[in-house]
């Protein structure tokens, strides 16, 4: 083997590592999502079925939050965008004492724990409503109100990055030749600060949305009594966790990466009209091809492509599979409980009449038969609690006879 | 309709630096009119006073008698073209020259209209759809003077337009800025470092050095006719040899130097007493090499000199010389065949006409 060849199959062995660690798990999680499995896994396969898509959307609780987050993200949005704006603004007027000073102020609630910043959020706007005499249904104990301004105390600091990044670029001249120009200064904003920001407005949109969405620990505070999707997502996690949150994965990667592709579009179709020959390019010639390498015309396929999954999803069936998968597990219990009650009733022969009736559930297991599955499934039809310290998270439910 | 712009005892400092100090004239209306000067010594500063950007620390600014104190940038008869040039990058040529009318609210068919006048005045008819970054230097140049002169100003303010052109195109753009400023007879303020172009395009030139004006003048009497130091050395090529004044009869004075006895003209119709420290300036075109003809007839001004190299450069050539420890320069124009050629370490006698040395006194020194 030349050294060439070697170091090649080194980096590719390394490149296939690389992603493996990084795709792995997603492709693992995603693959769980379609396995009737109740605890998300690969093996053994049972049935192909979309029902945990099903069971995701019939969970109250978690679509409720998403409500409830969609609300507080655009809240956030459209408050976090403008206070960036205007503090990136105001940044780059200051004399430079001035705004190292004014920086240091915007940028410490990145700085301070989440936490602390949900806890004292809800200490101030109660000490305010208090001074207000209000009582504890008004707007100063709303969750939806506290998480609000509490996302947005520390959101508003990441806007203001992505705009002072872009202001550093600016040339103020453009904006004195434009009021020599005759412009006010409300027209220099409006023509030439808010075209050129136009970018970094739709980024920090961006940023500002997905920080307010994924937001665990000031949420978790000011949120109070309600839940957004976050603090529900996490409390279910917390009591077990079954495949409807891979659904939940597989959706949002979906999404995902149907607004990578559609960026994708987007800057390639800029770079192409940027270099002044689109007409050079063949798929900008042919209109066919030029619409549908339109971001939106990508869009629009994309959009209609997963329609057309869940739409399919949707229609597929798998009761038949599962009720199969059901009359094997059932064979194998019987199956498994006929050979114990065979070892017990030797037992009990050579032990003679006089040992007292043991139970089906004797356990010589240190685990307590948690891990002994087939031992475990007789009384469990009877008696649905849980002992697992785990709250059943990894306990295999899938051997739980449940109609 | 011509307004004359007047800076009256205007300075500007920031901080305890002053930028501009004490400047006092008067800018006459469809004038072309220069500030020359080093870098640093204040020009923007001034234009951007007239512009209103920078407000003066003392003194006003008058623009067709009116105070502009408290008129904005944006309600002054002026139009500004940055150094940089300042077009917007993210709008067409067209949209860029009619951004002045957008901001007033003229209708886009009337805007388009004018912007394609314009276009075909600074001679790029048809580029109205390009971007900016998609056209030549030059042709972004004129675009600026189309954009500014939409705003049909009648004071046009220009800051070193053409330091970023090859000098070829800056050859050509000079005349082409005389030629537009003479069509539309607008008052142009002009600002530059080189000198040459001050020269070549202005009525008038004021010479700034670190925030003074030190001489306003048409240029010839700025060249021919220095009023300090400064202004003798910055503008155009010259010698300088100290000296003592010995006495001094009319206008001509006569001066003690390393070199021997030197006459002069006294600049300024100055008087001098003996004894008082003085600085002769010569233009290096105005020496004459004895025996080959005309200039160095005068026998006042003899310069015995060492020729220390020569070079060639096609209309004249430069000769270095020393002589009594000064390091002289002097430019023989090629009249042909018949012209003297010195060769290294040659020892010749050069002269120069007392009229056209300038004697100043050297209190005041200057680059
Ligand atoms: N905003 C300001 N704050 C402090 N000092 C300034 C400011 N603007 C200009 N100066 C100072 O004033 C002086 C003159 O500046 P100005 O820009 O007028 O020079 P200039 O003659 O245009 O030079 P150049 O030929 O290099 O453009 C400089 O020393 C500069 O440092
Ligand atoms: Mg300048």
């Amino acid at each position: 083997m030349s050294k060439a060849t070697g170091a090649g199959a080194g980096t590719t062995l390394y490149s296939l590592f690389f992603f493996a660690f990084l795709f792995g798990p997603l492709i693992i999680m995603v693959v769980t999502a379609f396995n009737s499995s109740s605890f998300p896994r690969i093996t053994p396969w049972e049935c192909f079925t979309t029902d945990w898509f099903s069971v995701l959307v019939n969970n109250a609780r978690l679509m409720g939050g998403l409500g409830t987050s969609v609300i507080i993200g655009a809240g956030v949005v459209v408050c976090a965008v403008p206070i960036g704006l205007a503090g990136a603004m105001a940044l780059s007027e200051l004399p430079p004492r001035l705004r190292a000073a004014l920086y240091t102020v915007l940028i410490t609630p990145i700085l301070i724990p989440g936490v602390v910043l949900g806890i004292s959020t809800i200490v101030f706007w109660g000490i305010v409503g208090r001074a207000f005499g209000e009582e504890y249904a008004s707007t100063f104990y709303n969750g939806i109100f506290l998480t609000l301004i509490g996302q947005i105390t520390f959101i508003s600091a990441y806007a203001m990055l992505v705009f002072s990044a872009r202001l550093q670029r600016f040339d103020p001249t453009l904006t004195e030749a434009a009021l020599d120009l005759g412009a006010t200064p409300g027209q220099c904003f409006r023509k030439i600060l808010l075209p050129f920001l136009k970018p970094a407005i739709g980024s920090a949109a961006f940023l500002t949305l997905l920080a307010s969405f994924e937001n665990y620990n000031t949420t978790v505070f000011t949120i109070l009594s309600d839940s957004t999707f976050t603090t529900a997502l996490a409390s279910k996690v917390r009591l077990g966790t079954d495949p409807s949150l891979s659904a939940l994965a597989v959706i949002i990667i979906g999404l995902t990466l149907i607004g990578a592709m559609v960026h994708e579009a987007r800057t390639r179709r800029q770079a192409l009209l940027r270099s002044g020959k689109p007409q050079l390019s063949p798929l900008y010639a042919n209109p066919v091809t030029r619409v549908m390498t339109h971001p939106a015309g990508i869009a629009i396929m994309l959009i209609a492509l997963a329609g057309l999954l869940v739409y399919l999803g949707s229609r597929h069936d798998a009761s038949a599979c599962k009720a199969g998968i059901l009359q094997q597990k059932r064979a194998v219990q019987e199956q498994l409980l006929e050979e114990q009650r065979a070892r017990i009733r030797k037992l009990r022969e050579k032990a003679g009449p006089a040992t007292t009736d043991a139970p089906a559930t004797n356990n010589p297991s240190p685990f307590g038969g948690a891990f002994k599955p087939g031992m475990l499934a007789p009384k469990e039809e009877t008696a649905p609690a849980n002992p697992s310290p785990f709250g059943g998270a990894f306990k295999p439910n899938a051997l739980k006879p449940k109609e | 309709m011509t307004k004359d712009v007047v800076l009256d005892h205007v300075s500007v400092r920031f901080g305890s630096y002053t930028a501009v100090d004490n400047a006092y004239l008067t800018i006459k209306g469809g004038e072309f009119f220069s500030f020359l000067g080093p870098s640093g010594c204040g020009k923007t500063t001034l234009l951007r006073c007239v512009s209103g950007f920078v407000d003066p620390t003392e003194g006003r600014v008058l623009i067709g008698g009116k105070d502009m104190a408290n008129v904005g940038p944006n309600k002054r008869p002026t139009a500004l073209i940055f150094q940089n040039l300042a077009l917007f990058p993210l709008m067409s040529v067209a949209d860029n020259i009619a951004f002045p009318l957008e901001v007033r609210g003229i209708s886009k068919r009337e805007r388009r209209r004018r912007a394609d006048e314009l276009l075909d005045m600074i001679a790029l008819p048809g580029v109205g759809d390009k971007k900016v970054h998609e056209l030549s230097g030059g042709q972004r140049q004129r675009v600026a003077i189309a954009r500014a002169l939409a705003v049909e100003p009648d004071i046009l303010l220009l800051d070193e337009p053409l330091s970023a052109l090859d000098l070829k195109l800056r050859h050509h753009m000079r005349s082409e800025l005389r030629a537009i400023q003479q069509r539309v007879g607008l008052t142009f303020i002009y600002i530059t470092h080189d000198q040459g172009e001050a020269l070549t395009m202005s009525d008038r030139v004021a010479v700034m050095n670190a925030g003074v004006i030190e001489q306003i003048g048409d240029p010839e009497s700025v060249y021919d006719r220095p009023k300090t130091p400064f202004v003798a050395s910055f503008v155009g090529e010259t010698n300088r040899i100290a000296g003592k004044i010995i006495g001094q009869s009319g206008q001509i004075a006569t001066i003690d130097t390393a070199l021997g006895r030197l006459k002069g003209k006294a600049a300024g119709g100055r008087t001098y007493k003996p004894g008082d420290d003085c600085l002769l300036f010569i233009r290096p075109e105005k020496f004459g090499l004895a025996g080959d003809g005309a200039k160095a007839g005068t026998s006042d001004n003899a310069i015995v000199a060492r020729c220390v190299k020569e070079e060639f450069e096609g209309s004249a050539r430069q000769i270095f010389l020393e002589a009594g420890g000064v390091d002289l320069r002097a430019a023989l124009v090629n009249s042909g065949e018949g012209s003297r050629r010195l060769s290294t370490d040659e020892v010749a006698t050069f002269g120069f006409a007392p009229t056209s040395a300038t004697v100043l006194p050297a209190d005041q020194s200057g680059g």
